[in-house]
């Protein structure tokens, strides 16, 4: 467990000091995480190493994590009440326009180009 | 009498009691989950904000001193989004022939998460700081915070806004994709990382993990892609 924690924590910073050094607008711990798809790929890493078996202990509680920032929302209540009708509607509005571009961009293009995956008719 | 009652607060004020609230409000989150037998609306992270929420207004903690008592939650945070490559690896044969849909995808979400967010808010009359606040919401809130700064927002409010719009999406995302026949489970998973970040990609790795898997890769990429577009479009949106 340890041993993958350390291997995460190692590629979380490699990537803060790869964006860092390269400016890049994206956050560290999204740099290491592509970072560790190449690494996966290219050891041809297995289920039973121990950077799975920590990262999927880890991704389990991923809620957990998002907490200490969201109870920040106390902070708000009061601007986010005096402006409930915009700030309702432009989140539930762009996020459902949001959606529905990626997924349907994404299905029309494969479609365009391939054949579509229908993965629920099969379930 | 008054001497232990503030003794007692004291106490219950401590990081150590914070840090045991969350933890506690956690352990209730997921297991009204299970009895709920899954149901959409029960996310452990709304139960937990809640009773946290309670539970500081109640003692009356400032929200700063509740930060820095759960900073050892908050920064397990970066090693779990590394750790999102992790269902991405094992699922990258269905890679295949669907990287190019994903990238165009995740550009025009992204442009149209902002560009409809911004109009949306303006129409209704919301403030010019509102605006450039809400343009961001759909990135992960590392990039929320540092995206809306730049852009002359209220970053601890976009951090809010995305963990808001995090959380609704794993309510209903499911439910939604369906309605827009949505079926190829990387295109959903890609979907719901694209607007809703980690909390959205948290709910879709336990619905199955193609689509959890997606998920992230769709967080990591839209992040990338809202940090360059959001300077770009606001040159003609303000």
């Amino acid at each position: 467990m340890i041993a993958g924690l350390t291997w995460l924590v190692a590629f979380q910073l490699l990537g803060e000091f790869i964006a860092r050094m390269a400016d890049l607008p994206v956050p560290g711990p999204v740099v290491g995480m592509l970072l560790l798809f190449c690494f996966l790929r290219l050891r041809r890493y297995d289920d039973a190493g121990s950077i799975v078996r920590a990262g999927t202990a880890l991704l389990r509680h991923l809620q957990l994590f998002f907490v200490p920032a969201g109870v920040g929302v106390v902070l708000y209540l009061g601007l986010i009440g005096r402006e409930v009708l915009p700030i309702g509607v432009a989140m539930l509005g762009s996020w459902l326009l949001g959606l529905a571009a990626v997924g349907w961009t994404a299905v029309a293009l494969e479609r365009l180009l391939g054949r579509p995956r229908d993965d629920l008719g099969a379930a | 009498m008054t001497a232990a009652l503030d003794q007692a607060l004291e106490v219950a004020r401590s990081p150590l009691a914070l840090l045991a609230v969350t933890l506690g409000g956690y352990q209730l989150g997921r297991w009204l989950q299970v009895r709920s037998g899954g149901h959409a609306l029960v996310q452990p992270v709304l139960v937990t904000i809640v009773v946290v929420g309670l539970a500081i207004t109640a003692l009356d903690v400032d929200y700063a001193d509740y930060r820095s008592a759960t900073e050892l939650i908050a920064f397990w945070l970066g090693p779990a989004t590394v750790a999102l490559a992790i269902p991405l690896h094992r699922q990258a044969a269905r890679l295949k022939g669907f990287v190019v849909p994903m990238l165009v995808a995740i550009v025009v979400g992204a442009v149209v998460s902002i560009v409809s967010a911004v109009l949306l808010a303006r129409a209704l009359g919301a403030g010019d700081d509102l605006e450039r606040t809400l343009a961001t919401k759909a990135a992960t809130t590392p990039v929320a915070i540092a995206v809306t700064d730049a852009l002359g927002g209220i970053p601890p409010l976009a951090a809010v806004f995305a963990i808001i719009i995090g959380i609704f999406s794993a309510i209903v995302g499911p439910a939604t994709l369906n309605l827009l026949r949505i079926r190829d489970r990387r295109a959903r998973g890609l979907a719901v990382g694209a607007v809703s970040h980690g909390i959205g990609a948290s709910r879709m790795l336990r619905e199955d993990e193609t689509e959890g898997a997606f998920a992230g890769l769709a967080m990591g990429l839209s992040a990338l892609a809202i940090s360059l577009l959001v300077p770009v479009l606001a040159l003609w949106l303000f």
